[in-house]
C-alpha cells in the first residue's frame, strides 16, 4: 500500500461525545445461518467509515440492516439518539447508492435527483433550483435531461450519489459503488465521493471488498470476515497493527511464519530466536509470526548493520522486478521451509548485487513484527 | 479498538427478537395480495376442493367414499378413454415435437428467406379454437369431403382425426420452446467441434440435441397436457373415438351425470398435473443453462442445406394455411358440395342455432374484460409478490395458487365452477350464468402464463427500485406507476393480448358456463358443429380468427410504436 497517503486523522473523539449511529450486539439469521453475530460498532458524526471484507463476511448485511432493508434478527440500532431498529427503511433517515446505482431507467437524469424531492410539499422552483445546485455538485450540469443509458457508468454512478443526497439525509450508504467502473474510472471517483463528503460533512459508510478504497477513503475502517467484526480501526492502524491474522492477511501482504514462544519476549522460528513484543495472552505454544514484505531489511556492512538482533542469513531465491521496486524471496536453513517475500528498492538491489542464488543478511525489525496465536 | 470475540457464535437466548415495524407501504402491499390472493382462493381452490368432494357424493350430496370411482373403473366403456387419450397425448406429443424440432432448426439454423413470414405462419393456430382444425379435416377427409382418397379408406372421424388437429393446434407451443432452446446454443461449442474435426452429423448429435434436450423435454410435456386436455379436436372429429375430456362433457351436459364428470375430472388431473411438474423441472434446469453467457451462433449460408430448409417450410405452411383456407372456403361456400357457388349465406348466424351474431359480440366483450381485468390483477399480484417485504409465507402460499392454474385442464375448471358456484348457498350465487363468471374462469384458466410472463419481466427490473424509493420517502405506487409499469409495459402489452386471443378462442371452461344472454363465439362454433350446421361453424370459427389476428397486428402496431418512443431509455 505505497500509495496509502496520510490523510488528516478525524479528530480524536471525546469519550463522552455521543456516536451518531450506535449499534448494539446486532445478530443476522437467514433461517439456521447466522450471517452477523452480535456487531457492536459505534459511529460518530461526520465520519466516513468503511466496511470492508471479502464477499460473504457480512458487511452487505450489515449495511442493509442499518438501512432497515433486512432488518436483523437481534440487536439494536439507534441513529442520532433514536431506536430505529425496528422501523421500515421509509421511517428512517439515510440515502443510500447501491452498485448497480437503480437509477430509473424511463426517467432523465434531472427526474431521477428530483425524485425524492417531490411529494414534499416543495414548490416546483424550489425542486428545480435543488436539482440544478445537485447537478452542480457533482459535476453533471449539461446531462440534465440526458437518460441513465445515455451516461456512462462513472456518470450513472454520480447522479445515483446526487440522487442520494437530494433530500440532505443524516446518513449515506453507499453499497460497493464503485465495483462496477473500470478500475481508471474508480480511482478518480474514490477521491471525488471522499472530496463531496468532506465537503458536506454527511455521516458515510461504504461498503467495500476492496482494501485500496477502503485504506485510501476511510477515516476509520471496520474489517469483517464470517459475520463478525476482526477490526475498527483508522487506515493506518489497520495497515500497521493488524490485530488479527486475518487482517494482517486480507489487508497487504504479510509473510506469515510458524513459532514456538520461548519467553517473554521472544519466539522461537525454526533455529533462531526472534525477539519481539508478545501480547499477554500469547505466554506459551505455537504462534504465528508476521512481517510485511516492506519491513524487512536487507543488512548493508557499509552502514552500520542492525548487529546481532533478529538477523538472520538468508540465500536469494527468486528476483521478480515489479518496476519501481523488485520483490525478492528468501530461504533459510535457520527459519524452516518457508519462504520470506522481502519488498527492496532498486537502488538497494543495484548497490548490492543482489541476484537469484546470492547470499545475505536481512534483519526483521522487533517493532515491525506481529505475533498471532496459532488459529487466530 | 472494539472487537467482538468471535467465541460467542450464536444468539444469545437473552437477545430480544426484533420484530420489524411494518411500514405503510407494506400494510397496503399485503392488502393488495390479500385481496388477489382471495381472488384465487375463490375462483380456483374452493372450486377445485368443490369439485374433488361432489367426486365421493351420489346424487343426493351424500358421502359414498371411493364408489364412483369404483363404478367409473368398473365401467371399460368409461376407462377405454384413459388409453385413448394417452395413445393420442403420445402419437401427438411424437409428431408434433419432431415437426416443430425442424421447424425450429430451419428457422434458427439455416439461413432461408422468409423466415420472419414462417414463424408467424406457425404462430397462427394460436389465433383460433381447437374446433377448427376438425372441421377444416372434416371438408378435406369426411365422406363427402375434397380429398378423402388420401386416407386410404381409413376413416377421418376418430385418432387420425383428432392427432391431425392436435398437431395443427400444438404446434405453435413446441415451436415457440424448441426455438428458444436452439437460439441459446453458444458458437464457442461448434467451434470447438469443427476444430476437433468431428463431422457434421456427429456436432448435431452430440452438440445439438444435447444443447437442446431441455426445450424438447419441455415441449414434450406441454404438448402433451395440451392434447390430453384438449376438448374442442376430438369433440368435433373424435367421432366414437372417446377421450377423457369428451367424457367429462358428456356426463355432464349429456347424462346430467355430475359426479361421474368429476371423477373423470379427476382422472384427467391426474396427467395434466403430472407433466406440469415435471416440466416445471427442467424448466428450471434450462433457466441454469440460459445464465451462461455464451456467444451467439450464425448460421453459414449452405445451398443445398437452405433450400432443403426452405422446402420444409413452406411444407408446414402449406399445412396450416391450407386448413385455415378449406375453413374460409366452406364458409363461403352456399350449400357444400351440392352448390359451390360462394356467398355470405353461412354468416347469417342469427338463423342458426349457438346465439348468433350476438356470441360474437359477447365474446369481443368477454376478451376484452378478461384481458383488461386479467394484465391488472394478474401484474398487480405478480408485483406484490416479486417485491414485496416480509410476510414469506403468504407470498409463498400465493405463488404456489398462482402456478396452480397451468396444471388444471379447462374443463375441469369449468366443471368445478359449476359446483361451487351454483351451489345454492354460496353467497356468490349471483355471478353464475353472467359475464361475470367468464371472465373470472378465463382469467384464472390462463394465470399461470400470465403470471409467468409479469414475474419473468419484474425480475429483469433492479431488485433495489424500492429500496430507493422508500429510503427517499415516497410510497410504493410512485415508484409502481412512475418506474414498473412504464418499464415493463411490453410485458404488460404481452399479458393483455395472451389473454385477449386465449378469451376469444378457449371453448373448454366456458363450456360449462355460457348463459342463454352469454353466448360465445367459440361455443357458438362448437353448438353450430354439433347441430350440423359445419359451414356456420367453419365462418363462426374464421370470424374468431380474423378477429385475434387483427388485434394481434394492433399490438404489434402498438409495440412498434412504444418501442420507438421508448428506445432513448430502453437498455440494448
Amino acid at each position: 500500500m505505497e500509495n496509502t497517503k496520510t490523510r488528516k486523522q478525524a479528530s480524536p473523539r471525546l469519550p463522552t461525545e455521543r456516536p451518531f449511529l450506535r449499534i448494539t450486539d446486532l445478530t443476522k439469521m437467514f433461517g439456521a445461518f447466522t450471517a452477523l453475530h452480535e456487531i457492536s460498532l459505534e459511529i460518530y458524526d461526520g465520519e466516513f467509515v468503511c466496511f470492508l471484507g471479502p464477499s460473504g463476511c457480512g458487511k452487505t448485511t450489515l449495511l442493509r440492516a442499518i438501512a432497515g432493508l433486512d432488518i436483523q434478527t437481534s440487536g439494536t440500532v439507534e441513529q442520532g439518539g433514536k431506536d430505529v431498529s425496528a422501523l421500515p427503511p421509509s421511517e428512517r433517515d439515510f440515502g443510500i447508492v447501491f452498485q448497480s446505482y437503480a437509477l430509473f431507467p424511463n426517467m432523465t437524469v434531472r427526474k431521477n435527483i428530483a425524485y425524492g424531492l417531490e411529494n414534499r410539499k416543495t414548490a416546483r422552483s424550489e425542486i428545480k433550483s435543488r436539482v440544478s445546485e445537485l447537478l452542480e455538485l457533482v459535476g453533471l450540469p449539461e446531462q440534465a435531461d440526458k437518460y441513465p443509458a445515455q451516461l456512462s457508468g462513472g456518470q450513472q454512478q454520480r447522479v445515483a450519489l446526487a440522487r442520494a443526497l437530494a433530500t440532505s439525509p443524516g446518513l449515506l450508504l453507499l453499497d460497493e459503488p464503485l465495483s462496477a467502473l473500470d478500475a481508471k474510472v474508480r480511482a478518480y471517483l474514490r477521491h471525488e465521493i471522499r472530496a463531496l463528503q468532506e465537503r458536506l460533512g454527511v455521516t458515510t459508510i461504504m461498503v467495500t471488498h476492496d482494501q485500496e478504497e477502503a485504506l485510501t477513503m476511510a477515516d476509520r475502517i471496520v474489517v469483517m470476515n464470517n459475520g463478525f467484526i476482526e477490526q475498527i480501526g483508522s487506515p493506518m492502524e489497520i495497515y500497521r497493527e493488524p490485530a488479527t491474522s486475518f487482517v494482517a492477511d486480507f489487508i497487504g501482504t504479510m509473510n506469515f511464519v510458524p513459532g514456538i514462544v520461548e519467553g517473554a519476549e521472544s519466539v522461537k522460528v525454526g533455529k533462531i530466536i526472534l525477539q519481539c513484543d508478545l501480547d499477554e495472552s500469547l505466554d506459551s505454544g505455537e504462534v504465528t509470526v508476521a512481517i510485511r514484505p516492506e519491513d524487512i531489511e536487507v543488512q548493508e556492512a557499509s552502514r552500520g548493520a542492525n548487529q546481532g538482533n533478529n538477523v538472520v542469513e538468508v540465500s536469494v531465491e527468486e528476483v521478480e522486478f515489479l518496476g519501481s521496486f523488485v520483490r525478492a524471496d528468501f530461504a533459510s536453513d535457520s527459519i524452516g521451509n518457508v519462504r520470506l517475500r522481502a519488498d527492496l528498492s532498486i537502488n538497494l538491489v543495484r548497490r548490492l548485487d543482489i541476484v537469484e542464488g546470492s547470499t545475505i543478511s536481512v534483519a526483521l525489525p522487533r517493532e515491525r513484527i506481529r505475533v498471532y496465536a496459532k488459529n487466530g | 479498538m472494539q472487537m467482538s470475540t468471535p467465541a460467542a457464535a450464536t444468539v444469545p437466548i437473552s437477545a430480544v427478537r426484533i420484530k420489524p415495524k411494518a411500514s405503510r407501504d407494506d400494510w397496503q402491499m399485503r392488502a393488495f395480495m390479500l385481496v388477489i390472493g382471495l381472488y384465487l382462493l375463490v375462483a380456483l381452490a374452493f372450486p377445485l376442493y368443490a369439485m374433488l368432494s361432489k367426486s365421493f357424493q351420489n346424487h343426493d350430496g351424500d358421502f359414498i367414499g371411493f364408489a364412483n370411482y369404483l363404478e367409473y373403473f368398473g365401467t371399460p366403456a368409461l376407462t377405454y378413454s384413459i388409453n385413448n387419450s394417452i395413445f393420442v397425448a403420445v402419437i401427438t406429443t411424437g409428431i408434433t415435437v419432431t415437426v416443430a424440432f425442424v421447424l425450429a432448426y430451419a428457422l434458427t439454423r439455416s439461413c432461408m428467406p422468409l423466415k420472419g413470414f414462417f414463424k408467424s405462419v406457425a404462430m397462427v393456430p394460436i389465433l383460433v379454437p381447437s374446433l377448427l382444425p376438425g372441421i377444416a379435416l372434416v371438408y378435406l377427409f369426411g365422406r363427402q369431403g375434397l380429398i378423402p382418397e388420401l386416407l386410404f379408406g381409413h376413416d377421418i372421424y376418430g385418432p387420425i382425426g383428432i392427432i391431425i388437429a392436435e398437431v395443427f393446434f400444438t404446434l405453435p407451443h413446441a415451436m415457440i420452446i424448441i426455438i428458444t432452446a436452439l437460439s441459446i446454443a453458444d458458437s464457442r461449442l461448434y467451434e470447438s467441434a469443427i476444430a476437433l474435426r468431428a463431422s457434421k452429423p456427429r456436432i448435431f448429435f452430440t452438440v445439438t440435441l444435447p444443447g437442446a434436450r431441455y426445450g424438447l423435454i419441455s415441449a414434450a410435456f406441454v404438448v402433451f397436457t395440451l392434447t390430453i386436455t384438449d376438448f374442442g379436436a376430438p369433440k368435433v372429429i373424435g367421432g366414437d373415438f372417446n377421450v377423457l375430456a369428451t367424457d367429462i362433457y358428456k356426463q355432464v351436459i349429456g347424462q346430467q351425470n355430475f359426479e361421474m364428470g368429476a371423477v373423470v375430472s379427476v382422472v384427467l388431473l391426474i396427467p395434466a398435473a403430472v407433466a406440469f411438474f415435471v416440466d416445471r423441472i427442467v424448466q428450471k434446469k434450462q433457466v441454469a443453462l440460459l445464465s451462461a453467457r455464451a456467444v451467439p451462433l450464425q448460421p453459414n449460408p449452405n445451398r443445398r442445406f437452405d433450400s432443403m430448409m426452405l422446402g420444409y417450410a413452406c411444407l408446414v405452411s402449406l399445412f396450416i394455411l391450407g386448413m385455415l383456407a378449406v375453413c374460409q372456403y366452406a364458409a363461403l361456400v352456399k350449400f357444400y358440395p351440392y352448390d359451390l357457388s360462394l356467398g355470405l349465406k353461412n354468416y347469417q348466424f342469427d338463423l342458426m342455432d349457438g346465439g348468433g351474431w350476438e356470441s360474437y359480440f359477447n365474446s369481443i366483450r368477454m376478451a376484452t374484460y378478461t384481458a383488461l381485468f386479467g394484465t391488472i390483477v394478474v401484474f398487480v399480484g405478480a408485483y406484490m409478490v416479486e417485491k414485496g417485504r416480509g410476510f414469506r409465507l403468504g407470498r409463498g402460499f400465493f405463488q404456489l395458487l398462482a402456478m396452480m392454474p397451468m396444471a388444471v385442464p379447462g374443463l375441469v375448471l369449468g366443471l368445478a365452477y359449476i359446483f361451487f358456484f351454483n351451489a345454492p348457498n354460496n353467497p356468490l350465487n349471483f355471478i353464475y350464468g353472467t359475464m361475470a363468471i367468464l371472465v373470472i374462469s378465463t382469467i384464472t384458466h390462463f394465470y399461470t402464463v400470465s403470471h409467468l410472463t409479469a414475474v419473468t419481466a419484474l425480475k429483469q427490473m433492479d431488485a433495489e427500485f424500492e429500496a430507493v424509493s422508500s429510503s427517499l420517502k415516497q410510497p410504493f405506487y410512485k415508484v409502481f406507476s412512475r418506474v414498473t409499469v412504464p418499464v415493463c409495459l411490453p410485458a404488460i402489452f404481452d399479458i393483455g393480448i395472451y389473454l385477449f386471443v386465449n378469451a376469444m378462442t378457449t371453448v373448454s371452461a366456458v363450456v360449462f358456463l355460457y348463459g342463454p344472454d352469454t353466448t360465445l363465439a367459440s361455443v357458438a362454433v362448437l353448438n353450430m358443429d354439433d347441430a350440423g350446421d359445419i359451414a356456420p361453424a367453419a365462418a363462426m370459427g374464421m370470424m374468431i380468427f380474423y378477429t385475434a389476428a387483427g388485434v394481434r397486428i394492433l399490438h404489434y402496431i402498438v409495440s412498434a410504436y412504444i418501442e420507438r418512443r421508448t428506445q432513448k431509455w430502453r437498455m440494448r
